[in-house]
């Protein structure tokens, strides 16, 4: 019996020639993920512990990104923890502020993402690195402080499940709207435990940052992981930025490996997707819910915060004007600069939107763009549970950047259809 | 007694259980100030030490943010029966010596308010109110081998000692 990418790698970590579904391995960690609200207290823990140490200064990636700038207090004492253990153990990729940004848009761009690796992080769209072939899933804060002073970390190998995507993408329809057509045919929790491994046609036109929004939301399926398999695009995407380390081993799926299930699309058929509150899994098609009247629109985020993602809304809003607070979130620098040169901010600015620095923020209300009681805020972000983005009763309507769009200039949930 | 508070509700999230305004601590009580307010602004007023939480499939889905097990643990309460635990925060649970209990049939034999009693050695949720036993599977060995170890780190530092 043959194995799945995600077996091969897990077995690689483990030393083994095989794993199956199930086992329960200690498996080595290549790059774990640190962010400003679940390291902190994974310090903190070590500290008491007597074990304040790092497993390898090269392979702990830092960024505060949840509550930053520091968005009160307490925020910039979680900052102060995090940044007096990073330089106290001489953590050699600290991005401070300035170069810091959302954890998952920013490693892959600064190349701390490699095929064949295994990748944690105290964030739940850590699965989000699953995009570049690697084994990549999201811990909490104890698991991230065994990972920090040990490089080992206990995994049950999970089942997988293939998703099969067919066909290709019509117009003013995205990767986004293929995730959320996923999720809500198999449910918030239909992979539950299981690596969600996606593979077909469709994906062959979606560059890295396209396939990244796949991965990215595997967690609201339930998944420990999202993987895709490596291919000419993710090479291409590796060559331009992998730096310090640039090997890396290619797994890929056998032809016998065994699946869970296995779930077929026919992307043609797929029309831009509204996932309706409270729960990720409650996507329909636009025609079912055009005409919704919005409060505020947020593009950005680990889902869709990329360049591309900006380059979608601005093609939108391009000499049109907002109807509705529509705020922009590059999530990392080099986004929030490239956008800048390619006069992507102007367009916005004309349009009538408020440009933010990266961060989190909103997202999860934190920060920058909080709803009140009875908003409904259209979003380009991963989840809309009760509260996610600000009150109780606030609601929140997840999209691409495309219908996010469209639906900021007319007020209320619209077709980007028509705007193309 | 312990005292069960019931929610007949799947995929109980942690944006729920402890809402993302609050994470710029995680320090245990003032989290459990806030335990499960977008769900149950009542909760911190009604729960008392020892009780537990019953509900439905997928509890703890969304965040792998573990003040969501602080902010339960904060709050005194036993233990949570769930249908079924989100992964993150079913590991969360075990990495911190947290007994969870993952029961098919709790929430139907189960009602706000009944008295219950757990027996974790013969996996048994006593429902005193109505002179019920519903049993459970015990974790299994390696969960329970951390959580006698007081939790991931306990274990680890203790393997290595060992």
């Amino acid at each position: 019996m043959g194995m799945t990418i995600t077996e091969k790698i897990l077995a690689k970590a483990v030393g083994k020639a095989k794993v199956v579904p199930g086992q329960l391995v200690d498996a080595k960690i290549d790059i774990v993920m640190c962010h400003d609200i679940t390291t902190p207290p994974a310090i903190s823990m070590l500290e008491e512990k007597g074990i304040d140490k790092v497993f390898d200064r090269e392979k702990i990636v830092v960024t505060p990104d949840h509550f930053q700038p520091a968005k009160d207090i307490k925020s910039a004492e979680l900052h102060k923890r995090l940044d007096g253990w990073a330089k106290r153990h001489n953590i050699k990729y600290y991005y401070k502020i300035g170069r810091a940004g959302v954890c998952h848009a920013l490693l892959p761009e600064q190349g701390h993402i490699r095929p064949g690796e295994v990748i944690v992080g105290p964030d739940s769209h850590t699965c989000t690195y699953g995009a570049f072939a690697a084994f990549s899933t999201g811990i909490g804060s104890t698991d991230a402080a065994a990972a920090i002073a040990t490089g080992q970390l206990w995994f049950k190998v999970p089942a997988s499940m293939k998703f099969v995507l067919n066909g290709s993408l019509g117009p003013g329809v995205y990767s986004k709207d293929v995730v959320l057509a996923v999720i809500a045919r198999v449910g918030t929790d239909g992979a539950r435990y299981k690596a969600m491994e996606f593979v077909g046609p469709a994906l062959k036109d979606m560059s890295m940052e396209a396939r990244m929004t796949i991965t990215n939301m595997a967690i609201e399926a339930g998944a420990k992981s999202g993987i895709i398999g490596f291919d000419d695009v993710t090479k291409q995407y590796l060559d331009e930025h992998l730096k310090d380390k640039t090997d890396y081993t290619v797994y890929e799926s056998d032809s016998d490996a065994q699946y869970d299930a296995v779930e077929e699309f026919d992307c043609s058929a797929i029309e831009p997707m509204v996932a309706l509150p409270h729960l990720p899994s409650g996507g329909v098609p636009i025609g079912e819910c055009a005409g919704k009247e919005m409060d505020q629109a947020y593009i950005g985020s680990c889902t869709n915060g990329r360049i591309e993602d900006l380059r979608i809304a601005a093609g939108i809003l391009k000499g049109k004007q907002v109807a509705i607070r529509t705020l922009i979130v590059p999530a990392t620098p080099v986004i929030w600069k490239q956008a800048k040169d390619e006069g992507l901010f102007d367009i916005f600015y004309e349009a009538g939107c408020v440009i933010s620095a990266p961060t989190c923020g909103a997202c999860l209300g934190g920060f920058m763009g909080v709803l009140a009681a009875g908003e409904k805020c259209v979003s380009t972000t991963n989840r809309n549970f009760v509260g996610r983005m600000g009150h109780p009763e606030s609601e929140v309507y997840l999209a691409s950047p495309a219908t996010a769009a469209a639906s900021a200039v007319e007020g209320k949930l619209a077709d980007p259809r028509s705007f193309l | 007694m312990a005292k069960a508070h019931v929610y007949k509700r799947d995929h109980i999230n942690t944006d729920e259980i402890i809402p993302a305004r609050y994470l710029n601590t995680d320090d245990q009580a003032e989290l459990a100030r806030h335990c499960l307010e977008d769900l149950d602004k009542d909760f911190v007023n009604k729960v008392k030490e020892g009780d537990v939480i019953v509900a439905g499939e997928d509890f703890g889905c969304g965040s792998s943010r573990e003040h969501a097990v602080w902010a339960i643990r904060g709050a005194k309460v036993q233990t949570v029966i769930a249908k079924s635990f989100a992964r993150i925060f079913y590991r969360n649970a075990i990495n911190n010596g947290f007994y969870i209990i993952e029961s098919p049939d709790a929430l139907e034999k189960i009602n706000d308010g009944d008295e219950v009693e757990i027996d974790y050695k013969a996996g048994l949720i006593k429902n005193k109110t109505a002179s019920i036993d519903i049993s459970f599977n015990p974790l299994p060995d390696f969960a329970l081998e951390i959580i006698n170890d007081g939790g991931l780190l306990e274990h680890i530092t203790k393997r290595t000692t060992d």
